[in-house]
């Protein structure tokens, strides 16, 4: 009774709709009369074609909805650069207790929230060795998009924003990085990665120019690799007039042990949904706060929460702000996870952390080389790694094939530089056990592979769909269901 | 506490295997002036000192209220919506760029474009943006690619915070922004000039008035720009739909269609376009295919517009959109159907005119020369900050100060929601009485 039609498709909410069917009453008024209110020329000339469903239908489908995805809850995620770890169920609760807060409450209603803010604020600064933090930013790539105009900004004030037109990134970079330079109006310089995985100093040096607004690097880079000449990278874009920018991406590896503030960065974003293990929702919401070193500081986003004497109030009042990069005051119910996670680990539970996490990626390593594929870079492995099939195996079909075995694959063709690039990143919060179950299970994909290519181009074959045609989806797109009547 | 499993035996056992005696060196490749810096950090809680630690933040915060409006509102959300949307499932799952194993995701967010086009009349949704705000923005980005003209105009009945956003997005690049001021609480109909590439309108305004919007739209029409409709999407239960008055583009929040207000985020922005903008859009799109077996599956695709391919020529930087959020709203959307949400659009509009009516006898000048949905402005003769202060410390809600660039004097923004109960308007009403009585009704 799952529902599935003769052609065992999965049916959409649409699908199981009868007009006249309902679940929820919202409360109501029998005596409304809308087009004397509202006027006649302004309504709708036909109601919405939402779904009309009962309740105990609606369950069924999302829930069995929900039988059709894959979660850390339920399944080993090891997608390097996403570091999908457990996310902590007390911190459910924890965002209820304020859940029914609205923006515009006067500052005498919201005080533990404020404080709550303030705390965070302060928490990261500390972490990231940064002077000040602003919470505004909905993601990564938001938070992104607020640094570099903090750097705009900052050239601006100084009278150099004409001459400044570039921003370097590594030609590994994360394509926010380079996306978000273009929407600030930046052009892009690329430097190579050498062959130890780092920023290839010489490319770096020449890249290098008066006209460089910014340097964004991420540390350990996206080829899992501690960039180890960052004070000299510093150095020389200090030197150049330009501004050190930090993608928090990566910031588990060293999360209590290491700070981009004492790298030389001057500004810094990071990723709660990763770091500070806030739910990714199936693609978001995350949060980006975003902080920077002291010569920066008025140029922040507003607001920003302060303390005066024993209460907490927002601060709009920042001389040069960048303004507002979204309403109200940042993904508040994901600040509210991150804080209670710091919380609850502190100071020595963050390096414990980033211990765990440097130690289950170089486990791993190991056992996936033993298996028979190649880790791309020699150099100290941090939290996650970049492996490669054997000649003529390709990593679509293993990333594959691992789906019918419940295990989600490892980020794959990522970083681009890396041919057949499998970028595998454990977690802390995964067991020794977990990791031997998946190295073994690589191990005999790799045998199945070269037994039977034929077949094992097929996989996956146990799961709810099998291999979809993208092609089709781009030529001919069908971004919405049509009732049958209207083709 | 921690969230760590190894036992002191798995450590060595993994040290071992990796070929060093302590975990501390496979940190000796980061200089050592860099390690190990001092934290000045609180000790770590356990689960009842953490809960106990975060109900006494809490508690120093009072409930909102449903006659809070500017933007976001309380409004009814069934149980079952957080239910099903906080399934784990959704809750932890990734990006769904596996989709033999993201149909849930997927085909949830498919669902939800299909909702969102229902709601606003046009036919392409995205899977959701983060907010109204940056939805805007980006709308206005979208318009400038579209049209290769490099100017907006903005009514000033669009939210402040937003159009605060959108000169965040457009100034630094060089782009300009022109402002429709208000005329009599809405935006006057006027020619539009030949070098603007949108025109963005909020229907219902900031200030909750209803907007001529096809004689806004025609005119934008007529210039060659885009008409970007910003809208409220419970409005649109009752509401012509963007679609209708001919919007090229409608977006806006969707806390509306059941998010919780949780302090102004997470919500999430939607975005749905007309098809021949469809290669201009920012943000995910979900597609329908099939697979080798001929079986109908989702994927996420045109995804040549985004950042993870296009890198610097991407349409827009974003990467992590507001997933979870956009599918509780379609859940939501599913739970009340089209008579549901019609019903609360309906008790959330008339509540608001009840609120009106009640605040009008008892002597105050409320704003109803235009017709408005469920927001109203009434004037004051004090105040309207200390007002609400003094409100606020009786403890009912002390609505929005309207901001002085509307030229109204003082007054304060207003909303009611079907949640809103008949004793809610009294006690308000009473209360702004006492604090600030009206001066006709003293002079009476």
């Amino acid at each position: 009774m799952r529902g599935f039609d003769q052609n065992g498709d999965f049916p959409l909410i649409f699908e199981r709709s009868k007009p006249g069917r309902r679940a929820s009453r919202p409360p109501r008024r029998d005596d409304v009369d809308v087009a004397k209110l509202l006027g006649e020329e302004n309504l709708r000339s036909q109601p919405p074609a939402l779904p009309e469903v009962s309740e105990l239908d609606l369950v069924r489908h999302y829930t069995q909805l929900a039988h059709r995805q894959f979660s850390i809850d339920g399944n080993f995620y090891p997608l390097g650069s996403c570091t999908m770890k457990y996310n902590p169920k007390v911190h459910e609760d924890a965002a209820q207790l304020f859940s029914d807060l609205h923006p515009y409450q006067d500052e005498s209603q919201v005080q533990g929230a404020l404080e709550l803010l303030h705390g965070l604020q302060t928490d990261l600064a500390q972490l990231t060795g940064m002077d000040e933090v602003s919470l505004q930013p909905a993601a990564g790539a938001h938070a992104e998009l607020a640094g570099i105009l903090i750097i705009r900004n900052y050239h601006k004030s100084r009278g150099e924003d004409e001459q400044r037109r570039i921003v370097i990134v590594p030609d590994s970079a994360h394509g926010t990085n380079p996306a978000t330079a273009g929407m600030a109006g930046y052009e892009v310089v690329e430097v190579a990665t050498g062959p130890d995985g780092q920023v290839d100093i010489d490319s770096y040096r020449e890249a290098l120019s008066p006209r460089v607004a910014a340097v964004m690097l991420t540390n350990p880079n996206t080829m899992g690799i501690f960039e180890s000449r960052i004070d000299e990278l510093s150095r020389l874009a200090h030197q150049v007039g330009a501004q050190l920018y930090y993608d928090g991406a990566n910031l588990n590896a060293i999360a209590g042990r290491a700070r981009p503030g004492d790298m030389g960065f001057d500004v810094v974003h990071l990723n709660l949904h990763k770091t500070f293990t806030t739910p990714h929702g199936g693609g978001g919401p995350g949060a980006g706060p975003v902080g920077v070193k002291s010569h920066l500081r008025e140029f922040l986003p507003v607001p920003i929460v302060r303390k005066d004497g024993d209460g907490y109030r927002l601060d709009y009042d920042l001389e040069n702000s960048i303004g507002r990069v979204r309403s109200f005051y940042g993904n508040f119910g994901n600040l509210v996870r991150a804080y209670a996670y710091i919380k609850t680990l502190g100071k020595e539970g963050l390096r414990d952390v980033s211990a765990k996490a440097v130690l289950n990626s170089n486990y791993m390593a190991r056992l996936v080389e033993e298996a028979g594929y190649r880790i791309s870079v020699d150099a100290p492995i941090m939290h996650e790694f970049i492996a490669q099939p054997p000649a003529g195996i390709k990593t679509v079909d293993i990333a594959k094939a691992l789906l019918d075995y419940g295990v989600h694959p490892m980020t794959v063709y990522f970083p681009l530089v890396v041919r057949e690039a499998m970028m595998i990143e454990p977690t802390e919060t995964e067991s020794l056990e977990t990791l031997e179950e998946y190295a073994e299970l690589m191990g005999k994909l790799l045998r199945e592979a070269q037994d039977d290519p034929e077949a094992f181009r097929e996989a996956p074959h146990s799961t709810p769909v099998r291999r979809l045609d993208e092609v089709q989806a781009a030529r001919r797109p069908v971004l919405r269901y049509r009732p049958p009547s209207e083709g | 506490m921690s969230y760590t499993p190894h036992t002191p035996e798995d450590v060595r056992k993994a040290l071992e295997k990796i070929g060093v005696a302590q975990i501390g060196e496979l940190f000796e490749h980061i200089p050592a002036a860099l390690r190990d810096p001092e934290l000045d950090m609180s000790p770590p809680m356990d689960e009842v000192e953490l809960l106990a630690h975060l109900r006494e933040l809490a508690q120093k915060n009072e409930p909102a209220s449903t006659l809070l409006g500017g933007g976001v509102r309380k409004h009814y959300i069934p149980s079952v919506v957080s239910h099903l949307a906080m399934q784990s499932e959704f809750v932890t799952s990734y990006t769904p760029y596996q989709p033999e194993v993201a149909q849930g995701i997927l085909q949830a967010t498919f669902e939800y474009q299909t909702m969102m086009s229902e709601l606003t009349g046009l036919p392409v949704s995205n899977a959701s943006m983060y907010d109204g705000a940056t939805a805007a923005a980006e709308a206005a980005l979208l318009a400038i690619r579209h049209t290769g003209r490099e100017r907006v105009l903005v009514s000033q009945g669009m939210n402040p915070e937003y159009r605060e956003v959108l000169e965040t997005y457009l100034l630094p690049m060089g782009f300009q922004v022109g402002k429709l001021g208000l005329e009599d609480l809405t935006t006057p109909v006027a020619a539009v000039g030949g070098d603007v590439a949108a025109v963005l309108v909020q229907q219902p305004n900031f200030l909750g008035y209803i907007e001529e919007m096809e004689g806004l739209a025609r005119a934008a029409r007529e210039a060659g720009a885009l008409f970007i409709s910003v809208v409220d999407p419970l409005s649109l239960a009752l509401l012509k739909p963007p679609g209708e008055y001919g919007a090229d583009v409608a977006v806006g929040d969707g806390q509306s269609i059941g998010n919780p207000l949780s302090f102004g985020g997470p919500h999430f922005g939607f975005m749905v376009v007309r098809e021949e903008l469809i290669r201009q859009m920012p943000g995910r799109l979900v597609g329908e295919t099939t697979d080798v077996d001929g079986r109908r599956g989702y994927v996420l695709t045109l995804q040549a517009r985004e950042q993870h391919i296009r890198r610097a020529r991407a349409k827009s930087n974003i990467c992590s959109n507001h997933q979870l959020m956009a599918i509780m709203a379609g859940i939501h959307l599913s739970a009340l159907g089209p008579k549901g949400l019609s019903e609360a659009a309906a008790a959330s509009v008339a509540n608001a005119h009840d609120l009106a009516g009640a605040l009008s006898s008892a002597g105050y000048e409320v704003l109803t020369g235009k017709r408005f949905f469920n927001e109203f402005v009434v004037k004051l003769d004090e105040n309207a900050g200390a007002t609400s202060r003094k409100l606020t410390r009786r403890g009912t809600s002390g609505g929005i100060p309207v901001p002085r660039e509307y030229g109204l004097g003082e007054a304060l923004l207003l909303s009611a929601t079907e949640l809103t109960t008949g004793e809610e308007i009294s006690r308000f009403v009473s209360a702004l009485n006492d604090v600030a009585p009206s001066a006709r009704m003293v002079a009476r």
